[in-house]
């Protein structure tokens, strides 16, 4: 038994599938046409004490760690959910860290319970139009007047930004460069701060994204999250969870899928037979599952890793990419194994493959994972 | 206020089931067990008792080592502790016997209330409220959809095919809930963590004061003499429309006594 099966995990995973089949798996598709999930899904997944998990209870947490909040999310997408889905309902899972990392009860009363408990919505904002990659370049300013900053600038792509309440949005105070980097909490109604319409995308259909600009709003001081110059080092300590979050749900999307290629195949005839009596479709088959299989068992023990303190910076990118790799391979195989039907918006299989398109984009690309694995090796 | 639930692990209703050919028991080692689904019903409605009125949710169950599962999720739903009652002599025990058993383990503890499912998937009887009810001399409000408690008095919707009658007796009594009663809660991440902790007790027949002959298969008031599986099904009928379909289509469910 893994620390990923243990009898608790096994009956969270339990619970949450429930929960997905009751609550979420016959509605995905209307949200995905609202644009937008509704903010009671947010409150039921609050009561059925899924929000909390993975944050501290002086918080308004569940406790547990992140390993419990990825039991959630794998069970989540293998049982009719979507990583956009993940992506919408635990936008705070991006939002809240560095908040509550930094300790202000003031903010974590007023920011981290409500949103734990379903009744608010936070996003993170740090990249900007001229730049996501290369987050140490934001130009988005900050300037001190008194007891307040004056925020200026445009932020881009931000995941749940129409409907958030509160915006944890990178800025720059300081100087050029990483060190001059804070977190600021910009709140809904600030005079100077607009949410653009929803921008239309290729996937995560449930999860609205949208532009956050910044037209002089006044934000006060209390509103600093953490210590003022040292955001991006805030940011960087939430880079593996971010990371590793996305190649669970690359893993578990495959997963999924697979287990929704191997109904079909094995239902649908051609030419008087199974395609699963066909050796091309057993080997395509055989393959989507020992990509999924690696990209699961790498992983996970790369957080196994992390988890015990180890320093597993490049592991982490490592792990993003070949979760994306096998993410990417069996969705695609999906699809095609499904034919006609794999086109089509009602087959659960098409929803995933605009679905992980994303996976490897955001969070840190490929390319930037890539680089980041180089550069340690050759250190 | 006290409340006991009444819990048993069946195997699933939703994977097959089988009875042991060698002693026509149910086959519970093989099985898929779970929590009786009723049951889930009654935990919480227990619990919704309890939050309301304050006090303790007791979880009693007779069954084998395996049936700690079953007590586990209702402690992860909410249940505060819970009593097992484990001994090899009760395998094959009547309803009769069984109802002994539980009434046993009752009197050590303190009730004001004993909620149930109003059946098991397993054996369907629906008979263990009453046979409790007759053996600790107390009232039984059997098949509830609605429970209200005040003033020392339990109030129960009593669910009819057409409507419901309305029924109360003084606590202490039994109350057997339908699936219509309320929503059960999901046990969440916190509960589950927290269910590790609670008390499990665990009574043994002679710690009930009770002699193993009054159990058990070979003392059973009842057997299962014989069983056979169900016949595999026939050809089905295939109707050809050759437009009076609809027509045939309806004289064929007249023919089962359908419509
Ligand atoms: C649906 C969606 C939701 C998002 N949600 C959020 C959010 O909630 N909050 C938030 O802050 N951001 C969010 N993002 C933004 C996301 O993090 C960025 O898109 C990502 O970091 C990439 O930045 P970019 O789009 O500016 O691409 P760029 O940085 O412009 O990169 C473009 C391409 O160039 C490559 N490249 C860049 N630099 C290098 C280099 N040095 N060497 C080699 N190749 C390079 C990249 O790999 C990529 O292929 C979201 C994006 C999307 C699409
Ligand atoms: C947008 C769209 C537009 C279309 N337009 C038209 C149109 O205008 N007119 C029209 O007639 N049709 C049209 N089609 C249908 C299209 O031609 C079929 O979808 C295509 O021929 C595949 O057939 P299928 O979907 O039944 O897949 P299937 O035949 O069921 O194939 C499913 C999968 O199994 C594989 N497979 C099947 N048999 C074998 C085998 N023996 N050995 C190994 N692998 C096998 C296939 O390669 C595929 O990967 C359209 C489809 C779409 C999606």
């Amino acid at each position: 038994m893994s620390t990923w099966d243990t009898d608790e995990r096994t009956a969270l995973r339990a619970s949450v599938r429930r929960f997905a089949e009751a609550e979420i798996v016959p509605n995905l598709g209307a949200w995905e046409a609202a644009g937008a999930l509704p903010l009671e899904l947010h409150r039921k997944a609050a009561r059925a004490g899924l929000l909390g998990v993975g944050f501290p209870e002086s918080a308004g947490g569940q406790g547990g760690t992140p390993i419990d909040t990825w039991v959630i999310a794998e069970e989540l997408i293998q049982a009719g959910g979507s990583s956009g889905l993940v992506a919408a309902l635990f936008t705070h899972g991006i939002g809240l860290p560095h908040l509550i990392e930094a300790g202000d009860p003031a903010l974590i009363e007023k920011v981290a319970k409500p949103v734990l408990a379903g009744e608010r919505i936070v996003s993170l904002a740090v990249t900007e139009p001229d730049g996501g990659s290369d987050v140490a370049g934001l130009t988005t300013r900050a300037v001190r007047d008194g007891d307040e900053y004056v925020v200026t600038g445009a932020k881009l792509y931000i995941t749940s930004a129409t409907r958030a309440d509160f915006f944890t949005v990178a800025v720059r105070t300081g100087g050029d460069g990483a060190g001059g980097i804070s977190l600021l909490l910009l709140e809904r109604g600030m005079p100077g701060l607009t949410v653009s319409a929803p921008l239309q995308k290729m996937g995560w259909l449930c999860s609205d994204t949208a532009e956050l600009t910044s037209d002089g709003v006044r934000v006060p001081v209390g509103n600093l999250i953490g210590t003022e110059n040292e955001g991006f080092y805030a940011i960087m300590g939430q880079f593996a969870a971010e990371r590793l979050s996305l190649a669970v749900q690359a893993y578990a999307t495959a997963q999924r899928c697979l287990d929704l290629t191997l109904a079909w195949v094995r239902e649908r005839k051609t030419f008087g037979r199974p395609l699963s009596s066909r050796q091309v479709v057993q080997h395509r088959v055989a393959e989507m599952a020992r990509q999924t299989d690696v990209a699961r068992t790498y992983t996970r023990a790369v957080i196994d890793d992390w988890q015990a303190g180890e320093d597993v910076f490049r592991q982490v990118a490592m792990a993003k990419n070949t979760a994306v790799a096998a993410c990417d391979f069996v969705v695609d195989n999906a699809v095609q194994l499904f034919g006609g039907m794999g086109y089509m918006r009602e087959t659960e299989v098409e929803r995933h493959y605009r679905d992980s398109r994303i996976l490897g984009i955001g969070g840190g690309t490929n390319e930037i994972m890539t680089e980041i694995v180089a550069k340690l090796l050759l250190a | 206020m006290n409340i006991v639930v009444l819990v048993k692990q069946v195997p699933d209703s939703g994977s097959e089931r089988k009875l042991d050919p060698a002693d026509n028991t149910v086959a519970r080692a093989s099985a898929d067990n779970v929590i009786n689904e009723m049951d889930e019903y009654a935990i919480e409605e227990a619990l919704l008792v309890r939050d309301r009125e304050g006090g303790e949710v007791t979880v009693l169950t007779v069954g084998p080592d395996s049936a700690t599962d079953a007590i586990r999720k209702a402690l992860s739903m909410g249940a505060d502790k819970a009593v097992h009652v484990v001994d090899d002599a009760i395998h094959g025990s009547c309803a009769v016997q069984t109802s002994g058993v539980i009434a046993a383990a009752l009197q050590q503890l303190e009730y004001d209330l004993v909620l149930c499912g109003a059946e098991a998937t397993d054996a369907q009887l629906s008979v263990m409220p009453a046979l409790v009810a007759e053996r600790l001399n107390i009232p039984q409000l059997s098949g509830a959809r609605k429970l209200t408690v005040e003033g020392g008095m339990a109030k129960i919707e009593r669910q009819t095919d057409g409507g419901y009658w309305a029924v109360e007796a003084p606590l202490p009594a039994i109350v057997s809930t339908w699936d219509t009663i309320n929503e059960p809660r999901y046990p969440s991440f916190k509960g589950i963590m927290a269910a590790k902790k609670k008390p499990v007790e665990t009574k043994t027949l002679a710690d009930l004061g009770l002699d193993a002959g009054s159990v058990g298969l070979a003392n059973a008031t009842s057997k299962v003499l014989d069983f056979a599986g169900r016949p595999p099904k026939g050809e089905g009928v295939k109707v050809v429309d050759e437009g009076d379909g609809a027509q045939k289509f309806v004289d064929f469910l007249a023919s089962q006594k359908i419509v």
